[in-house]
């Protein structure tokens, strides 16, 4: 009895070492796949229905159609690290999601040079110009991406340039989740 | 032309090669008994070594030639950086750092074959072979996850260059001493596997084990104490400590590694606590490991970390599972052979070093619970939480005050069974004086400044209490105690100065809750006063670097009339990185720290942010004199190490 007992003991460190590595290792796969930061701030919006808003071309009753669920992607012309998620937003256009762009603080011209050139995923865009709907979702910075799902309500949020990795490993299993 | 990326290319892979023979051939012919394999070690062990000192030294010179066709160089260099920072360049990056690491790891093992002379083959030959498997493991890392050869062409005309916070010589100097530290821990490890695949612990295990432990105990306690300093003068918020996670990961094997250094007294002197002693190894090890590589993965974010990649990170979680796994696996089974013979009395100098291993450990496992929660928070229960210095502050500092109250009283209680009372009433006029400390200090701070004083007082005092009794001062004549202080082994001395060191740290630190700050917008010209100094902004200028622009605010402190010293604060905006840094002036007369740094500026007037900051150098002094410490007691060791050793083994020897 006495035996078994230390002989339990001394397993407790390896026991603690593992469970250590395999939450470690969970981080990892979560942060490759973008499911998982650490550093990220949440956004507020998460769980809630996105606020009431209306852009030419886009209206918060457009999000809330309950026919399908939408990401939503906050750009700019002006903003380098848009151009790096580019080919990440093409495989999500690709793939047969429906993708709305709110352009942030910028002018139309500029922004469809920039789709002209970058590529034009978005099944429709609207303009930001003062930017006030970006103040009402929390946006910290372009780009910024958002699940909804069809009632209109917040599901997932990144901040940060998408990667292929995210779209593949959150963003189309939560559309086809909240499908 | 030589082509020295390629050779050290090539050296990296040759040392991969030489440490997996040194993996396999020893631990092969330790377990079959076969001489020549056993003999196979040191030899291996050097030849890793030279293979990756090659590898460094090439990477070192591509980085001070210039050579832009290495990725490397091309994005941490700059041609117009100075000589002293292409040289530690090449460590103050992810890819750089990790062969820096790899190299002390070798050394490690080179260590070991050169100056383990003493050893019994088989065990040096084991420690080799699993020194030999850990390294060969992180050069696999360093050759195909993390290379620093890798080629770019066609090369760019310059570099990038260098995060200019890291063009410091505080910090050019941190890594490879408090590597040395991390890394040195890895021959304690070492012997601790070695120990349990021979299934046997000794007072010999313990003697060897403990020159290696303090050595690098001492590196890793410099090391944290030059990250310190650093962070207070290079970062310029005039803090010294913010238990960061890149802090509290060098701060976990530290605390771990003392308590080490402790419980392998108890084994050389008493043959106990041999389970325990064996796991601390493992533990510090891991620690140090977990700490360096899990901050590199970006898992734990940090001000201190560098560009992070979680690809890499799965790379190294797998390793750490291979070292860290196999080896708690291989204690699991193999421990509960590791019997202790020797037992004492619970007041005792074993009982005392016990208490010591327990509270040390309890702050480890406090720190290590706040550093790594909010990721579990985050990861399980989805919440985001922050933990800081309150939290810290207010879980150590109970756990902290009873090792200092213990640190003065243990090395004065005698073996296997001690009376506490002489030994309170030898420390009287310690106890007498610390008191008066803190009376004196409750009349200018607050509560816990006072205690601290009063700890600092008291923990010098005892250490010098116990150099006191052991020559006998004052209880015989003058000369009788000279020749007992010559013949006092040089160990005694160690633990009375480290002991020593730790209270001018603490004092330091108390003395730093006391400091006064004032931010300020000031015109030149003008004057604001602060703590009892006048500080006068004389003039704001422009002033050229070389890789930097700055400018400069000469300020004139004074006080009652009388001037002081003058400090010029820069801000300097390097155009390559794009990133403006601060660069604090201090002016120190040892009793006080006056600190000055420059903010923006408005309308022709500067924002200042002065510090007066009291004992603030003896936080760092302290540092010093722990490690000067362990050098002390190294030295003794040194010389102490073969004889008894070989004593023992023959002693062994004829009972067996």
């Amino acid at each position: 009895m006495m035996a078994t007992r230390r002989r339990l003991l001394l397993l407790a460190p390896l026991g603690v070492a593992m469970a250590g590595g395999a939450g470690f290792y969970a981080m990892l796969r979560g942060m490759t796949a973008g499911t998982f930061d650490p550093r990220g701030v949440p956004s507020m919006l998460v769980g809630h229905r996105v606020p009431p808003f209306a852009l030419p071309g886009l209206t918060d009753a457009d999000l809330a159609a309950g026919t399908q669920p939408v990401v939503v992607n906050f750009f700019a012309s002006w903003c380098v690290p848009c151009i790096e998620e580019a080919p990440a937003l093409a495989m999500l256009h690709d793939a047969g999601a429906t993708l709305y762009g709110i352009a942030y603080k910028d002018q139309a011209s500029k922004t469809a040079a920039f789709l002209d050139r970058h590529g034009h995923p978005y099944a429709r865009v609207a303009a930001d110009a003062p930017g006030r709907v970006a103040i009402d979702w929390g946006v910290t910075g372009v780009p910024e991406t958002y699940v909804i799902d069809k009632a209109g309500i917040v599901r997932w949020h990144f901040a940060g340039p998408l990667t292929p990795a995210q779209v593949d490993g959150a963003i189309l299993p939560l559309l086809k989740r909240y499908a | 032309m030589l082509d020295f990326p390629e050779i050290g290319h090539f050296a990296l892979a040759l040392a991969v090669a030489f440490a997996l023979a040194q993996a396999v051939l020893p631990l092969y012919g330790a377990w079959r008994r076969d001489a020549r394999l056993i003999q196979s070690a040191p030899p291996l062990a050097l030849g890793q070594l030279i293979a990756l000192a090659t590898a460094f030294g090439c990477l070192v010179w591509s980085s001070v030639s210039d050579d832009f066709s290495v990725l490397n160089v091309a994005e941490n260099s700059h041609t117009l950086k100075p000589l002293l920072y292409k040289i530690t360049g090449a460590w103050g990056n992810h890819e750089g750092s990790t062969l820096l690491w790899c190299l002390i790891l070798a050394g490690c093992g080179g260590a070991v074959a050169l100056f383990g002379t003493e050893l019994p083959q088989a065990l040096r030959a084991r420690v080799i072979g699993v020194l030999g498997a850990t390294a060969c493991g992180f050069e696999l890392f360093a050759l195909t996850a993390s290379n620093p050869f890798v080629r770019l062409w066609p090369p760019p005309l310059d570099g990038r260059d260098m995060n200019p916070l890291l063009q410091d010589p505080g910090l050019a100097f941190h890594p490879p001493i408090l590597y040395i530290g991390y890394v040195g821990f890895a021959v304690p490890f070492a012997f601790a596997v070695a120990a349990l695949l021979e299934g046997r612990v000794d007072a010999a295990w313990g003697r060897w084990v403990r020159p290696w432990t303090l050595g690098a105990w001492c590196c890793l306690t410099g090391g944290i104490a030059l990250g310190s300093w650093w962070a207070y003068y290079e970062l310029g918020w005039g803090g010294f400590w913010f238990w960061d996670p890149v802090e509290n990961a060098s701060l976990l094997p530290w605390l771990t590694g003392t308590a080490l250094l402790h419980s392998a007294i108890v084994v050389e002197k008493r043959e106990a606590l041999k389970t325990w002693t064996v796991l601390l190894a493992i533990a510090t090890f891991s620690l140090s490991l977990s700490g360096t590589f899990l901050v590199r993965s970006g898992i734990l974010n940090s001000v201190h970390s560098f560009a992070n990649d979680p690809a890499r990170g799965v790379f190294i979680l797998a390793l750490l599972a291979l070292v860290i796994g196999g080896s708690l696996l291989l204690f699991a089974f193999r421990a509960p052979r590791l019997a202790a013979s020797g037992i004492f009395a619970p007041v005792s100098r074993e009982g005392a070093l016990v208490l010591n291993n327990v509270l040390l450990c309890s702050i480890a496992a406090v720190v290590l619970t706040g550093t790594i929660y909010p990721l579990f928070a985050d990861l399980l229960l989805g919440e985001k939480i922050s933990v800081g210095p309150p939290f810290f502050n207010a879980t150590v500092l109970p756990l902290a005050v009873p090792v200092f109250a213990a640190m003065s009283l243990g090395p004065m209680l005698s073996w296997k069974r001690a009376a506490l009372r002489p030994v309170l009433f030898r420390l009287w006029w310690a106890a007498l004086a610390a008191l008066a400390i803190g009376l004196f200090a409750a009349t200018r701070a607050r509560l816990l400044p006072t205690l601290a004083f009063g700890a600092a007082a008291w923990i010098v005092l005892g250490a010098a209490t116990d150099l006191v009794e052991r020559v006998r001062l004052f209880r015989q004549p003058l000369r009788a105690s000279a020749q007992r202080l010559a013949g006092l082994r040089r160990a005694s001395f160690g633990t009375t100065i480290a002991h020593a060191g730790m209270g001018i740290t603490i004092a330091g630190v108390a003395g730093m809750s006391l400091a006064s700050e004032r931010i300020a917008l000031v015109h030149p010209g003008e004057t604001v006063s602060l703590a009892g100094y006048q500080w006068t902004l004389r003039d704001l200028h422009d002033a050229p670097g070389p890789n930097y622009a700055a400018r400069v605010a000469t300020i004139a402190i004074s006080r009652d009339g009388h001037p002081v010293v003058t400090l010029a604060p820069e801000r300097r905006a390097f155009p390559v990185q794009r990133i403006t840094t601060t660069e604090a002036k201090i002016s120190t007369n040892l009793v006080r720290d006056l600190y000055a740094v420059l903010g923006d500026e408005r309308d022709g007037a500067a924002v200042l942010r002065l510090h007066v900051n009291p004992l603030a150098p003896w936080i760092w002094l302290g540092g010093l004199v722990m490690a000067m410490g362990g050098l002390v007691s190294l030295s003794d060791r040194g010389l102490r190490v073969g004889a008894p050793a070989r004593r023992a083994v023959a002693a062994d020897a004829a009972r067996a």
